[in-house]
């Protein structure tokens, strides 16, 4: 249904939306309906979890029964293996929506004398399909009855038939395959599935575990190429599209207030736009977080709902920080306005983090994201590499009318405009708050070095943070 | 060169042959079977031909991939030999009636 919402050409291939988050987007739709799709990988890299969640999210969201085939691992291994992710299979069963089939090739148990056929396991695929109802398939994998059979040259004409099958019956199967050397898979299998191939891939840069994900080859649609990050935990799957890049998000003028009077008042009197990209750059302890946790507060104060993703500090020890300067969080925490989240830069590699916050943004619907501070991302990549992915989560973001806001750790001793990551070009209000020598005091001072679509102040004010919240004063007035 | 399994020639021999309807090679395998057994196993085997087509549960219950599948229930250990039984000296070793 998806498939025909999001292509309407005439000549499109029907799909089956996998559910799986991320990869409907990236097929345009979802697998080829009807058709074999071919997921490949090494060892552990999630073939078997996609393509059961393949299965559970077609039997419970899309009313397609499905069938797993499983030559490796028995019912009940399989079960307990996707219990991590919240599938309970044995409902699906006693529901009648899914059929598991175990089926066991062990060539030391087996002899051969003559000719034979896999008629055996057709019977039984057939039974299977017909016992549920089944649209989908899985076969899990089918590799293995080469280590069961000697004769090659009969299970290559057997799988040929049975991918013919497989049509035939019009399930959407995925038949997964362990990477050979030089082939997608160790005996070949895409020579038969020759309509999607997706292959999965999992490494270690640097300590830190990345899995991607590529679609090889999609006949008859048009599709990403490129590798997509993605992400296994209790709840499955996520893959992160790349964004288009594309600069034509809508556009809001609609003001939301900083949280900050003084601060309101220097962008125009109105703070900054719903949905726009805020950068808040500083040397340490200038009060970065001050301004973002204003923010948040003023935020989930109004009800809207606030993702506040911390990197630095404790969700606990931001609650108990805040309140000495006169900002409790701890009340829109309890009523669900905001929601902090808390992890270390290290302990996923950029891209997890990105897919990371994708699911946050989609499980939680926040308003507001506020990233504090972004500058830790730097730390663990390439600046390169840094400048792509938060060219990407900013795009992300206002994609989705979401206004974000990110703090930014200047070094000291260098220029604060100088960010390392370039990043002006993404961010439409930029606050620097910096120390100052004035009349021979030093204090600390704010000002917009731009905001784009307003007339902001050109001033520098003096930012005092007081135990009733953070101040912006003019300058001037201090001057007696 | 000995012709038997060790086992003593009264032992009782129980074979089930599972097939898919009347294909060719379910009829070769049913006659290649019986000619194997009347040579040595006269009056002391049991055949029961299970056709998967007219009950493919079974396929599932008795892990059937392949067909032909015999398969020696009894003596045990239990044997598996798919294929239409043609290749007698194969078939012999694979019901154990003969040592490689």
């Amino acid at each position: 249904m998806k498939a025909e919402r999001r292509a309407p050409a005439r000549d499109v291939l029907p799909k089956a939306p996998t559910g799986i988050a991320g990869l409907d987007e990236i097929t345009g739709g979802g697998l080829p309906k009807g058709r074999p799709t071919l997921v490949c990988g090494g060892p552990g890299c999630g073939k078997t979890l996609l393509a059961m969640e393949f299965l559970v999210r077609g039997a419970t969201e899309f009313g397609e029964p499905g069938v797993f085939i499983t030559f490796e691992e028995t019912g009940e291994e399989l079960a307990q293996n996707v219990r991590s992710l919240g599938f309970d299979l044995q409902a699906l069963i006693e529901k009648n929506k899914l059929a598991i089939d175990y089926v066991r090739v062990e060539r030391a148990e087996i002899d051969e004398s003559g000719e034979y056929d896999l008629e055996g396991l057709f019977l039984r695929l057939g039974l299977a399909i017909d016992s549920v109802g089944a649209k989908r398939i899985v076969l899990d994998t089918i590799e293995s009855l080469f280590g069961g059979f000697t004769n090659e040259a009969l299970l290559r004409s057997e799988l040929r038939r049975l991918f013919r099958y497989l049509k035939d019956r019009g399930v959407t199967a995925v038949i997964t395959g362990e990477r050979g050397e030089r082939t997608f898979t160790r005996q070949g299998l895409e020579e038969y599935v020759s309509d999607c191939v997706i292959m999965l891939d999992h490494r270690v840069i640097e300590q830190t575990s990345t899995r991607r994900l590529r679609i090889v080859k999609y006949r008859g649609t048009t599709h990403g190429t490129n590798e997509y990050p993605f992400l296994i935990d209790e709840h499955g799957f996520s893959v992160l599209p790349l964004s288009g890049l594309k600069l034509d998000h809508e556009v809001s003028d609609e003001r939301v207030s900083s949280g900050i009077a003084g601060l309101d008042e220097m962008l125009d009197g109105k703070g900054y736009y719903r949905g726009s990209s805020i950068l808040v750059s500083g040397t340490a302890g200038t009060g970065k977080t001050s301004l973002a946790t204003h923010f948040a507060h003023e935020t989930a104060r109004r009800g809207e709902r606030c993702l506040y993703l911390a990197f630095e500090e404790s969700p606990q020890q931001m609650i108990r920080n805040m309140r000495s300067i006169g900002v409790d969080l701890e009340p829109c925490v309890k009523k669900g306005t905001l929601r902090i989240h808390a992890s270390r830069p290290t302990l996923h590699g950029l891209e997890m983090h990105l897919v990371q916050i994708h699911k946050l943004v989609s499980e939680f619907d926040p308003g507001t994201v506020i990233v504090d501070p972004v500058s830790n991302f730097v730390d663990t990549s390439s600046a390169l590499e840094a400048h792509a992915m938060l060219m990407r989560l900013i795009d992300f973001l206002k994609g989705k009318q979401i206004t974000s806001f990110m703090t930014h750790l200047t070094s000291g001793g260098r220029a604060v405009e100088a960010t390392e990551i370039g990043i002006s070009s993404l961010i439409d209000t930029w606050l620097l708050v910096r120390d100052f020598e004035h009349a021979g005091e030093r204090s600390r001072g704010l000002y917009v070095l731009k905001s784009r679509g307003m007339p902001h102040s050109k001033q520098i004010r003096e930012f005092i943070i007081t135990p009733r919240g953070v101040q912006l004063n003019p300058v001037k007035e201090r001057k007696k | 060169m000995s012709p038997t399994s060790g086992a003593d020639d009264a032992e009782k021999w129980n074979l089930r042959l599972y097939t898919a309807g009347q294909s060719p090679k379910s009829l070769a395998a049913l006659a290649n079977l019986k000619r194997v057994c009347d040579e040595h196993l006269a009056g002391r085997y049991s055949i029961e031909v299970v056709d998967l087509m007219k009950n493919p549960r079974l396929a599932k219950d008795d892990q059937i991939v392949a067909i032909p599948t015999l398969v020696r229930k009894l003596p045990e250990p239990l044997r598996r030999i798919v294929g239409d039984l043609s290749d007698s000296e194969r078939t012999l070793v694979g019901l154990q009636l003969k040592r490689k």
